[in-house]
């Protein structure tokens, strides 16, 4: 049942069984587990990114195509939220239709990107999502009267998901609409996840690995390159898009910085390879090591910038607002000496 | 014994479409100039605006150059190339911020020496720069597409930080040296000094790279490499020798490129070189990857067409380019010269 679930590709490996548990149980539990808001906040990034992530890989791991518009159909899907949520009114209905509006744009444009750009070479990709997705942005912050441009939107959820639903007390812990919406959250995430790994472990994800591999031998087997690559575009931005309206619903604000930035892209590309491309798994513990670093780690940074003041240059480099220069130092030593990430290394441990 | 087969030298007879289709990249350039004045209506803000777009498109010239010629060669696509930019921005701007008596005073020898001064500090720094790079951040990755974007955007924000370190994360606002201000007046129309100097430079960068690249040996080579690099090899040119020399004088252009952008804006930030990179990419793509000519012609495209739409409708301006870029990859996929490949 539970190997069916998770398509038969099972971790390989008992330490990476038991730390996928430990997350599974972390993450389902949270609200319980942990204590305070911010604690929830960060597992509900987390249960999202996975999905975001996971999203991307199918494209970079599986596929071998880098895009950086992985964010425009993230801020997509979050934006589609918003704007139904703000001209719908706060209900349920606003939420589905803003959810599936914003994931049928972002499939379109993914549409129409691949058969541009794929269809001559596979690297055109890369450069035309970037030029792509930083036009998008720009447009998102002229368009204020329609965007909320810079200041982003703000706007109201159903009610049933705030926290000003008080639903009474399970095992000592109140129990609200927020924990509500966390849940909501946290299911569509795994059912999201478990259809991205059933997808990557079907007769589909076969040929994109095969392409990943070698492009012109699947085409001489007879698989329609372009085709292949395209559909595979299309199903990262839908999850893409679908991971942007979760988002959404939980912050209950979308703005240029937290959904489009290229700094968030970023973050995505780093989750992938420290957790391993090439593996839906390695999506899950990059971005449970990512967030949690991310989040508590900046606050250590800025305690050793404190401690070194006296010297020259080292408070500046340990500065928090430096954390992404040794996230790029680490981007890239990684892509060097670890390019099959911490799958592959817990993996590789076990077969030999 | 037969008659000898009817032989006559024949003409091929090529139809204007074929000639026009040859020639239309070239030709694209006074097309949009034309459609431009049309859509401007009024012939000296028609003027300003050509002017500004041929200095924007030079400037992008300048940078694309390294970039597009790189690709040819050896297949590397460096995302990082924006770091260069915004380096050598920072390098000359410390530079002329130190010389302020130079670039204050009202001559235009100490001012040009001031700004010579400050490029040649820019393009020694990034060619340097471009040189670590290649060694440390793309030669383990040669061959490998993939990883090249990987490891080159990670040396972008490794170096964009860096400059965040060094320089502080502000903006640095900056004058133009003093006989660089204004404008002159031409039958109406204002075009500033600086601009015009812009486009003079990007002019004589673009003339000397196609003398070096036919007539001299060395661009020889180089075309023949970007042609068939394996042959090149063959016959007994290190082509990695040479591939290093065109990456760091790459390199050293985006620095120049930097510097003249940072004095065009009259402000600069880390992150402008990887705002620069979208344009560039743009423009290597529409030009095709791997030809210098190419790139010429899509970086005055963007750069005018740019500044008409700006004009006429400000919100449109980043999305013309795409638009154009799309334009141009449905009429021709592989980019208006594509360079050929004997592969």
């Amino acid at each position: 049942m539970i190997v069916r679930l998770i398509s038969g590709d099972t971790p390989r490996s008992p330490v990476l069984t038991a730390l996928l548990l430990l997350i599974l149980i972390c993450l389902a539990g949270a609200p319980f587990i942990f204590e305070g808001v911010r604690a929830l906040d960060t597992a509900a990034r987390i249960c999202i990114f996975i999905v975001l992530v996971a999203g991307y890989d199918l494209l970079l791991g599986y596929t071998g195509i880098v895009s950086f518009a992985h964010t425009m159909f993230f801020g997509m899907g979050a934006y589609g939220v918003a704007l139904a949520s703000t001209h719908m009114g706060r209900g349920f209905d606003a939420l589905l239709v803003g959810s599936v509006l914003g994931a049928l744009a972002a499939i379109v444009l993914a549409l129409l990107i691949g058969l541009f750009s794929l269809r001559v070479r596979a690297i055109f990709f890369a450069m035309i999502t970037l030029a792509v997705a930083s036009a998008v942005a720009v447009l998102v912050s002229q368009f204020s009267d329609i965007t909320g441009g810079e200041d982003g939107l703000t706007y109201k959820i159903p009610r049933v998901l705030t926290s000003a639903n008080r639903m009474g007390e399970v095992m000592g812990v109140k129990f609200t609409g927020k924990t509500l919406n966390y849940y909501l959250i946290f299911f569509s995430s795994l059912v999201l996840f478990l259809l991205l790994l059933r997808i990557v472990n079907s007769p589909f994800g076969r040929v994109l690995q095969a392409i990943r591999e070698n492009d012109f031998r699947a085409e001489a087997i007879g698989y329609r390159v372009v085709w292949y690559r395209t559909a595979a575009t299309c199903m990262s931005a839908a999850t893409a898009a679908l991971a942007g309206s979760l988002f959404a619903i939980w912050l209950r604000y979308v703005g240029p910085d937290t959904t489009l930035s290229f700094e968030i892209m970023l973050d995505i590309l780093l989750m992938v390879v420290i957790g391993g491309m090439g593996t839906m798994y390695g999506a899950v513990l990059g971005t449970v090591l990512f967030v949690l670093a991310q989040t508590y780690l900046q606050n250590l940074m800025g305690a050793a910038s404190h401690a070194t003041e006296g010297l020259p240059l080292i408070p500046d480099l340990l500065d928090p607002d430096r954390w992404l220069m040794w996230l790029g130092i680490l981007f890239v030593l990684s892509v060097y000496f670890f390019p099959t990430g911490i799958v592959g290394r817990l993996r590789g441990q076990q077969s030999t | 014994m037969t008659a000898a087969p009817d032989h006559r030298p024949t003409f091929a007879d090529v139809s204007l479409g074929e000639r026009l289709g040859k020639a239309m990249p070239f030709l694209l350039i006074p097309i949009l100039v034309v459609l431009g004045f049309f859509a401007i209506g009024a012939p000296s803000s028609w003027l300003t605006l050509t002017v500004s777009g041929l200095a924007m498109g030079m400037m992008i010239f300048i940078m694309a150059s390294g970039l597009t010629l790189v690709f040819g060669l050896m297949d590397v696509i460096n995302f990082g190339h924006g770091a260069f930019v915004s380096v050598g921005a920072f390098i000359g701007i410390s530079v002329l911020i130190a010389l302020g008596d130079w670039t204050g005073a009202t001559s235009l020898l100490l001012n040009m020496s001031a700004v010579f001064l400050a490029v040649a500090a820019a393009m020694t720094v990034t060619g340097a720069l471009g040189w670590v790079f290649e060694r440390v951040i793309v030669k383990p990755v040669y061959g490998a597409h993939l990883k090249q974007i990987l490891v080159t955007v990670g040396g972008l924000i490794v170096i964009e930080q860096l400059i965040h370190v060094i320089w502080g994360p502000d903006e640095i606002f900056i004058n133009r040296p003093e006989m660089l201000k204004g404008a002159i007046t031409f039958a109406g129309a204002a075009m500033e000094k600086y601009r015009l100097l812009a486009v003079g430079i990007g002019a004589v960068l673009f003339i000397a790279m196609r003398m070096i690249l036919r007539r001299t040996k060395i661009g020889l080579i180089v075309r023949a490499g970007v042609e068939n690099g394996p042959m090149v090899e063959a016959l007994g040119y290190r082509l990695r020798v040479v591939f290093i020399g065109v990456f760091v004088a790459g390199s050293a252009l985006a620095g120049l490129g930097g510097v003249m952008w940072g004095l065009y804006q009259e402000v600069i930030t880390a992150g402008m070189g990887e705002r620069m990179m979208v344009l560039v990419f743009i423009v290597a793509i529409i030009g095709g990857l791997g030809s210098v000519e190419g790139a010429f012609i899509g970086a005055l495209l963007v750069g005018l067409l740019q500044n008409y739409v700006a004009f006429l409708e400000p919100k449109l301006a980043l999305v013309s380019n795409i638009a154009l870029m799309t334009a141009i990859l449905m009429w021709r996929p592989q980019g208006m010269l594509p360079v050929v490949k004997a592969k």
